[in-house]
């Protein structure tokens, strides 16, 4: 289980952008964080990865705390994060970035699954380099193929729905149910897809840097979907004919 | 042969105990094995050290293989190999070069080599450099390749040094016919007090003609590099200069591009840019898993590929 414990982060500015964050991630299962652009989703996510070091708080991974573990050796804990803007590489293989990520080469037919996963031929895009020739939707799908590729306990994607089209859509739905049927791997998705909110064991709603509200998604979701299709604030007007 | 030899050629060359097709080895300034094939004719010259080494028209497939090894210290080596490569014909050569010194006395190898091709041919050449064994003693590479590309030839040329060499200075001339294409792929790396540089100057003379310049680089700990490129259109062509360098520790480069455009219609290109890993390239890695280091070790692999 992954406990974040009172994280407060500011930008080196001075303005708060996590205040007194406290949560839970259990062992298994897909958890869903949502909430409005700019509320602190991905700043969390890079403090639980140790992009980001926090100001205050605690973040503690089975029972040990990792609050001073950097980048490296999070990853080797088992976190893997993909990112919501991928990186662009010089001289980085789309075949490279897998077996980095794999931790040693890779067969053939795992190289393919992996990237039929996300909708790629492995063909046209094994020799391809991670650069900027890459489309933005092709880019992002490679970005989770590597994160696929690591088996980790805690996966965390942010946005991976970014930019990728309708009919690849619903092979990642199936990459994601993957995992979190696996009974010892936990699943982070951030994101604002009805589809993947559907999916989700739990949901947490991160709104100006505090959690607003957390719990079953039977529960959250109802709650959720009016602002999501409707982010217009409605007024009660009363029965008066006009 | 020695044994050293045998190191440095499986670096430097495809050598797997044998060469396909025709070679000549050098060993410490002396040519210690020869063979011509049905259409490519190796004959020592007469007035210097050096080769010519005769390619027919319409050779097609032939790989000639010409590398040179310098196993100790001591040795000054200086050959001059000229290329003449007939009409229509399509070969590759490769010129691989080791330098191996342990004594801590110098050893330098010194390559001129002229590339004179004919109309439609197209040729590979592949040169890679390596700098090998312990000592201070100083490991020099000089390679000085001069090319001249008749109507519609074309040359490819990838060379590398990929470490060890204390000091090199490499120079690459070229003149392009009309319709002709030179195409040049550079890797160098260098590290500890290591100086390289590289000059380039190509010339187009005849419509149509091209020019792809690409140089790849990576200055580690004190090391130095200068990298000077001139590109000369004196007709209607199109020429493209990269200069692409990683810095690391305490490691310098200096990049001078030089386009001199004489023909209204020359269109005349020079990119550079040098830095850093990008900080964000070492972060995803180690997100994998990687430390910083190991990180570092793996990008530089991959753009010098
Ligand atoms: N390094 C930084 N410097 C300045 N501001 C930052 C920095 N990092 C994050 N912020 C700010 O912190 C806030 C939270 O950013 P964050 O990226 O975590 O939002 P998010 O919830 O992921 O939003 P979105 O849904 O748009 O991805 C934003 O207002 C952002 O501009
Ligand atoms: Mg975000």
């Amino acid at each position: 289980m992954l406990e974040l414990l009172n994280i407060s982060w500011s930008v080196p500015e001075g303005r708060k952008v996590l205040r007194n964050v406290s949560l839970s991630i259990p062992d298994s299962g897909l958890t869903v964080i949502t909430g409005p652009n700019g509320g602190g989703k991905t700043t969390l996510a890079k403090i639980i990865a140790g992009i980001i070091k926090p100001d205050s708080g605690r973040i503690i991974l089975n029972g040990e705390d990792i609050t001073e573990l950097d980048v490296t050796e999070r990853a080797r804990k088992g976190i893997a994060y993909a990112f919501q803007q991928p990186v662009r590489f010089k001289g980085i293989t789309v075949r490279d970035l897998l077996e980095i990520a794999y931790g040693k080469n890779l067969p053939e037919s795992e190289l393919c699954m992996l990237l039929q996963k996300v909708g790629l031929c492995a063909r046209d895009y094994r020799d391809r380099y991670v650069n900027s020739s890459l489309s933005g939707g092709e880019i992002k799908r490679v970005e989770i193929a590597s994160v696929l590729a690591r088996n980790a306990r805690l996966t965390i994607f942010d946005e991976p729905e970014a930019g990728i089209d309708l009919w690849s859509f619903t092979g990642l739905i199936e990459a994601f149910q993957e995992i979190k049927k696996s009974p010892d791997r936990a699943e982070v998705i951030i994101s604002h897809q009805e589809r993947i909110l559907s999916v989700a064991d739990r949901i947490v709603i991160i709104e100006d840097g505090m959690v607003k509200e957390e719990g079953l998604k039977d529960d959250v979701l109802p709650h959720l979907m009016p602002t999501i299709s409707c982010p217009v604030k409605q007024v009660e007007m009363g029965g008066e004919r006009l | 042969m020695n044994s050293v030899s045998e190191d440095i050629l499986r670096i430097v060359s495809d050598w797997k105990g044998s060469f396909c097709g025709a070679y000549s080895i050098r060993e410490d300034g002396r040519s210690i094995s020869r063979m011509d094939s049905e259409h490519v004719h190796i004959k020592p010259k007469t007035d210097k050290p050096g080769l010519d080494i005769y390619i027919d028209d319409d050779a097609k497939n032939e790989t000639i293989s010409i590398p040179a090894c310098v196993t100790h210290g001591d040795v000054d080596d200086l050959v001059y190999n000229d290329f003449h490569v007939g009409k229509n014909a399509d070969v590759t050569i490769i010129a691989g070069c080791g330098v191996h010194t342990d004594n801590g006395e110098p050893a330098r190898h010194n390559g001129i080599h002229r590339f004179f091709i004919g109309e439609n041919a197209s040729v590979k050449y592949l040169e890679k450099h390596v700098g090998l064994g312990k000592g201070d003693g100083r490991k020099s590479i000089d390679p000085v390749t001069e090319v001249f590309l008749e109507k519609n030839a074309t040359l490819e040329m990838e060379t590398s040094q990929i470490g060890g060499v204390t000091d090199s200075h490499r120079v690459t001339n070229g003149k392009v016919a009309e319709g002709g294409r030179l195409v040049i792929h550079e890797r160098l790396l260098t590290e500890h007090d290591q100086r390289a540089d590289s000059e380039f100057s190509v010339e187009m003379n005849g419509d149509g003609s091209s020019v792809d310049l690409v140089s790849r680089s990576v200055a580690k700990d004190e090391s130095h590099q200068d990298f000077k490129a001139v590109i000369v259109g004196n007709a209607s062509c199109t020429g493209h200069s990269e200069c692409d360098a990683i810095i690391t520790g305490h490691g310098t480069v200096s990049a001078t591009p030089q386009l001199d455009a004489n023909n209204i219609d020359a269109a005349l290109i020079h990119e550079a840019a040098i830095g850093k890993i990008a900080g964000e390239e070492l972060l995803k890695l180690r997100t994998f898993g990687l430390t910083e280091e190991e990180a570092e070790e793996r990008i530089i692999r991959g753009f010098l590929r």
